[in-house]
């Protein structure tokens, strides 16, 4: 019997890969993209959440969810859109300002 | 059969309060030359720094008039200066009979130099400065023979070492003389080393014996009761400390570089006052000494193939101050051997006439290079004795009183000691000395005559330009001479009808030597030792008045044995070969590989160890976002573990 | 839903989210993210949310990854041959993440054995009607101020992508 629990744990592995990624990919598109991933494993622990209380509250947090990273994603991408034009770069070792 | 007796019994200690201020004005006065010497001018210097010595010497003299002729003890005590463990000393001075004598001829004969420096000195632009060491001289000097215990006389012993130092290097922007100065300080610090491994051993036999003190008056009192082994040790290493500051055999080597330092100097600390502590600390330690005979053996022997030894060496020396720097360690040997042999007063006694006649003829000396205006080479003077009569006759009465001719001091002084020696039975040294005193007659006359007879050989603007020495320092020359005419009558023996009251005066102190002699065999000795004498003066008279250069050809004829004499057996070069070259090399070898290799290299890994880590860190805080969020990933997994393990435990 | 289904379902999701952290060719990365998504869609009808997954198809599958796309061919992108992590940063990520997994997987089940019953669902659970229900009655002021930050966002997104003018 496939429960909540199932699910849960696909959620755990998909965030840890996706907060791998962030940690270890160069090229900042795919960094984002690895976020993206974090943000898919939350909602599908939401949403797993839901079925398993028939709470509706849940689909709906996931729903905002989706919003917010979209409107990150378009402001994201215009960053990295007039970052590249200046930087000519977008690896993430040779666009570093904030050095220590 | 040694009919040595000493009166250790009860000596009257009486308590005064200025002997402390024998050795403070000396020093005062350094402290007035280092501070204002070059305010005040030469004339103010002069004055003060001769003062103060006099007005030592004149203390001296209330003090020797008040121990009167019993023997007795003057004490003065200062404060308490050690008190540590077992072992108390104090800051105190003592006069006896002993120390009574140097101290007279300390500040006597120290007086009469000082006065003579103002003349010597007159053109150096050092004045202050000479006269702020020679005064911290004389008062470490005075300290030495002052100090009523071992480490107070140690205190003065440094003292002395140090300025004999600061005064051989005066002039020590000629690298050759600072070597000097160097060579000397270390030399006597070997011999130092040796005196203070002595005095710690002599301390722990006095302790375990009960007696914590290193006071000389308890030294001398416990000697016999200490264990035989610690007695010959303690005096083995003292002497040895001995053979260092007065320049015996192996020791010796810095003296006759010491030269290099101002003629006065030389006439000071080199002949009259600084060599002679080791025999003043000997006789001091007689209880010491006389409990330790195969120490006092080697004392004798050591004492005896030094005066051969440097006698023969001064034979072929051709600079002036060279060949009295080498009669010097000689002299200083015969004074070893009578100590050795136990006649500790006659050895006292040759103390002072040696400084009598040394500091003249050194004075003597300096007047003749002052007047030749810097010329020390014997084998270009000549003739002097028309330029310079008065430095030439008192020149010629301090060469009769160190041959030993009779009726002036050396006689009676060097005559005591072969008598003792020859009564002890040490035949073989006794024959060494009666050499060593045909020798010395010999090189003496070779010097006077060379100097000041015959004709100049020098260059002939130095001869324009010979003139007699200023009053300052004639005057000091006269009074010297006369010292060493009269200075011995206080030792007459009595086989020749006197009442050898210098020997009477110091007995209290080191003893009486009896001899066993009969009055003939006295007298037979006495005349062979002045036979030497006369043949010594004669043969030198006779080849140098003829011909001056006979040197030439004795160094053509036998150029082995003149270059072994020339080159004092070549012991310098084997101590420089060995030694010296030894403590190079160990040296460059602890540099290289332990303090490169070993400690730089330490610290360098240290640092590096350092860096390394530091550059490993250093990717955690390089703006690495990505490190950022990895840390901030790795965080919250911490979080949870713990909140995990708080919930579950 | 069968085990196996879900363990092939689950199985594929894994992948294909791996190929995103795997995979060189940024435009592989994001066919691969694409892929992922499709995938959770499924699981997400699988969990009664049907609304949620055309949503995400329909916005993040097909809008959001089509302007990531849009970019990366926009600039260009060619595979970076220089990308390499430091050598610590995969050590402390892989540890970090499989810590970060067991943890969970620890607290899941402890927290199934205790926890209450699956609720019965309404048979209309997760469909339009009771999705938008909640959301316009109880949440209604968070989707008013949702509205307001996509806005921002556009206005923004806009403005820094906007080539000055000399």
């Amino acid at each position: 019997m496939v429960g909540a629990e199932h699910f849960l744990l696909l959620s755990a592995v998909l965030f840890a890969l996706g907060a791998a990624g962030v940690v270890i990919r160069r090229n900042v598109i795919v960094m984002f993209m690895s976020i993206e991933l974090m943000l898919n494993a939350a909602n599908l622990a939401f949403v797993a959440f839901a079925q398993r209380l028939g709470n509706i509250d849940g689909q709906t947090m996931v729903f905002f969810v989706m919003t917010v990273a979209a409107a990150e994603a378009a402001v994201g991408l215009a960053v990295f859109l007039a970052l590249f034009r200046t930087r000519e770069t977008l690896n993430v070792d040779e666009i570093g300002l904030l050095k220590g | 059969m040694d009919a040595h007796h000493t009166e250790h019994a009860v000596v009257a200690v009486t308590v005064v309060g200025y002997l402390r201020w024998i050795p403070l004005l000396p020093f005062a006065a350094m402290l007035f030359h280092a501070l204002f010497g070059r305010v005040a001018g030469r004339k103010a210097v002069g004055v003060v720094a001769c003062a103060a010595v006099g007005a030592s010497f004149l203390l001296a003299v209330r003090a020797f008039l008040q121990l009167g002729s019993g023997g007795g003890v003057l004490s003065d005590v200062v404060y308490r200066w050690i008190d540590a463990g077992g072992l108390t000393a104090d800051v105190a001075m003592a006069i006896d009979p002993l120390s009574a004598v140097m101290c007279l001829v300390i500040t006597g004969v120290g007086f009469l130099i000082h006065v003579y420096s103002t003349g010597y000195m007159a053109h150096d632009p050092d004045y202050a400065r000479y006269f702020a060491y020679l005064n911290l001289f004389t008062a470490s000097m005075l300290v030495l023979v002052l100090g009523d215990s071992l480490p107070l006389m140690f205190v003065g012993w440094e003292g002395v070492g140090l300025c004999s130092y600061l005064l051989i290097g005066f002039w020590y922007t000629d690298p050759a003389k600072a070597d000097a100065g160097k060579k000397a300080f270390v030399v006597n610090r070997v011999g130092d080393a040796g005196f203070i491994i002595g005095m710690a051993v002599l301390f722990w036999g006095m302790a375990a014996a009960g007696h914590a003190s290193l006071r000389f008056a308890d030294i001398n009192a416990a000697a016999a009761t200490l264990p035989t082994g610690v007695t010959l040790a303690a005096a083995l290493l003292l002497f040895v400390g001995a053979t260092g500051k007065s320049a015996q055999l192996p020791l010796f080597v810095w003296l006759p570089d010491a030269m290099a330092g101002p003629t006065p100097v030389s006439a000071l600390i080199h002949a009259a006052t600084m060599v002679t502590a080791g025999v003043y600390m000997v006789a001091r330690l007689s209880g010491l000494y006389t409990a330790a005979p195969e120490a006092l053996s080697v004392v004798a022997v050591v004492g005896a193939v030094t005066a051969f030894g440097a006698a023969s060496v001064g034979l072929v020396q051709n600079d002036i101050k060279k060949v009295l720097a080498y009669s010097t360690v000689s002299q200083l040997g015969y004074m070893f051997l009578a100590l050795g042999v136990g006649a500790f007063g006659a050895a006292i006694f040759h103390v002072m006439t040696h400084a009598f006649f040394k500091a003249l003829l050194f004075l003597g000396a300096g007047s003749v290079i002052h007047g030749l205006h810097e010329e020390q080479d014997i084998r270009r003077m000549g003739a002097l004795r028309s330029r310079m009569p008065v430095t030439w006759a008192t020149f010629l009465v301090g060469t009769i009183a160190i041959a030993g001719i009779p009726g002036l001091a050396g006689f009676f002084s060097k005559d005591e000691i072969l008598a003792a020696t020859y009564d002890k039975g040490a035949i073989g040294l006794w024959v060494m000395g009666v050499a060593t005193a045909t020798m010395t007659a010999f090189y003496m006359t070779r010097l006077l005559v060379l100097t000041f007879y015959g004709e100049f050989r020098g260059y002939h603007h130095k001869w324009e330009h010979a003139h007699e020495s200023p009053v300052s320092m004639t005057s000091a020359l006269c009074v010297l001479a006369l010292l060493s005419i009269v200075g011995g009558y206080v030792g007459v023996p009595a086989v020749l009808g006197g009442g050898n009251h210098f020997g009477h005066y110091l007995a209290p102190v080191v003893g009486h030597h009896e001899l066993h002699l009969s009055h003939s065999t006295e007298l037979v000795l006495m005349a062979i030792s002045i036979g030497a004498a006369v043949l010594g003066m004669g043969t030198a008279w006779f080849i140098y008045g003829r011909s001056p250069r006979a040197d030439e050809a004795f160094a053509a004829r036998a150029a082995g044995v003149h270059g072994l004499l020339s080159n004092a057996y070549y012991v310098d070069r084997t101590y420089d070969r060995t030694i010296v070259a030894g403590t190079v090399r160990s040296g460059e070898a602890l540099w290289k590989r332990v303090d490169v290799a070993i400690i730089d290299g330490a610290a360098n890994a240290l640092a590096a160890t350092v860096r390394a880590f530091g550059g490993s860190w250093r990717a955690w805080a390089g703006g690495n976002v990505q490190g950022y969020a990895l840390s901030l990933f790795v965080g919250v997994v911490v979080v949870l573990i713990l909140m995990l393990a708080g919930a579950g435990g | 839903m069968s085990e196996i289904a879900f363990y092939l379902l689950a199985g594929a999701t894994v992948a294909a989210a791996s190929g995103v952290l795997f995979l060189r060719n940024p435009v592989h990365c994001a066919l691969s993210l694409v892929m992922a998504l499709f995938l959770i869609a499924v699981g997400y009808i699988a969990l009664d949310a049907h609304l949620v997954a055309a949503l995400q198809i329909i916005v993040y599958a097909g809008a959001v990854m089509v302007l990531f796309l849009f970019v990366i061919m926009l600039l260009n992108l060619q595979p970076d041959p220089a990308e390499a992590a430091h050598p610590l940063l995969k050590l402390g990520a892989a540890g970090a993440a499989i810590a970060f997994a067991a943890i969970v997987w620890t607290v899941v089940r402890d927290w199934s054995a205790a926890a209450p019953p699956p609720a019965t669902l309404a048979a209309d659970f997760g469909t339009t009607v009771v999705v938008s229900r909640n959301l316009f009655t109880e949440h209604m002021v968070a989707f008013e101020l949702t509205s307001l930050l996509l806005l921002v966002s556009v206005v923004g997104a806009v403005v820094l992508a906007r080539r000055d003018r000399d």
